[in-house]
């Protein structure tokens, strides 16, 4: 399976209390634990992104919990109030267990 | 072997039960799932409808991305924000599809995904306000294809 990269689309600056758009998106199968293989007839083992979760200077600002009903590669946007520069961190947690980060700066004048 | 005319209406009618019985193999949610689902997430507080709006489209081509928006009106200040929301689509598989966490940095309780409908149904959401209330809205989306299982 291809490697799960994640994107995020961040405003570089933004003004102080500014309310900021946020979109994500992570390459993901999903595998929903319903299909069924083909040729052999069974079930195809669930595999998908069960969280995802926004972080910023250290403060959990934005998380989801996901079932499998959202789509393949899983997109979400959500808003943030920013007051100050920092650092915002994303991780997806993937059903076996694995991790995929990504985090992004912004510029609060 | 030769089969008189009883007997081949008697295995047509078998096949047809067959093929009933056959066809529930595609799960479907029960109601109480969406029900139980409801009741562990408002923690026994009333739902009442209005501040939580659900967008989606009236008619989704292709059931496996529906792009979905939930808004819900708060101030979004320490004292008063929107906790978390939850979307159910109570005619998949497993009714639950996700749930949203704000906190008062979120700034505007906004989020879109894209979710998956395996038929027509109806798609629910239910806010949760940080003092326990609990707003409810619900659309049904018609989908031409489903998106659950090949």
């Amino acid at each position: 399976m291809a490697k799960s990269k994640p994107r995020v689309k961040v405003p570089k600056t933004a003004d102080a209390g500014e309310v900021i758009t946020i979109k994500t998106l992570i390459s993901h199968t999903m595998e929903s634990g319903q299909r069924k293989d083909k040729k052999t007839g069974d079930l195809i083992p669930r595999k998908i992104i069960n969280a995802f979760k926004a972080e910023f200077n250290g403060q959990t600002v934005f998380e989801a919990i996901i079932e499998p009903a959202v789509s393949a590669n899983p997109y979400f946007e959500f808003r943030v109030k920013v007051q100050e520069s920092g650092e915002f961190k994303f991780s997806w947690t993937d059903d076996d267990g694995s991790v995929y980060e990504k985090s992004k700066k912004i510029k609060v004048a | 072997m030769n089969l008189d005319r009883r007997q081949v209406l008697a295995l047509g009618v078998g096949a047809a039960v067959m093929t009933a019985i056959g066809l529930p193999g595609v799960a479907v949610a029960a109601v109480g799932d969406v029900e139980k689902a409801i009741a562990e997430f408002t923690k026994g507080a009333e739902i009442t409808t209005g501040k939580v709006v659900l967008s989606a489209p009236q008619i989704a081509e292709n059931g496996n991305t529906v792009p979905i928006e939930v808004t819900v009106e708060s101030e979004m200040t320490q004292a008063s924000y929107v906790d978390a929301v939850m979307i159910l689509a109570a005619g998949n598989p497993n009714p639950g599809v996700a749930t949203f966490k704000f906190s008062p940095m979120s700034g505007e309780a906004l989020a879109s995904t894209r979710i998956r409908l395996a038929k027509t149904q109806d798609i629910i959401v239910i806010a949760r306000m940080n003092d326990g209330s609990c707003y409810k809205d619900q659309k049904t989306v018609k989908v031409t294809i489903g998106g659950c299982g090949g």
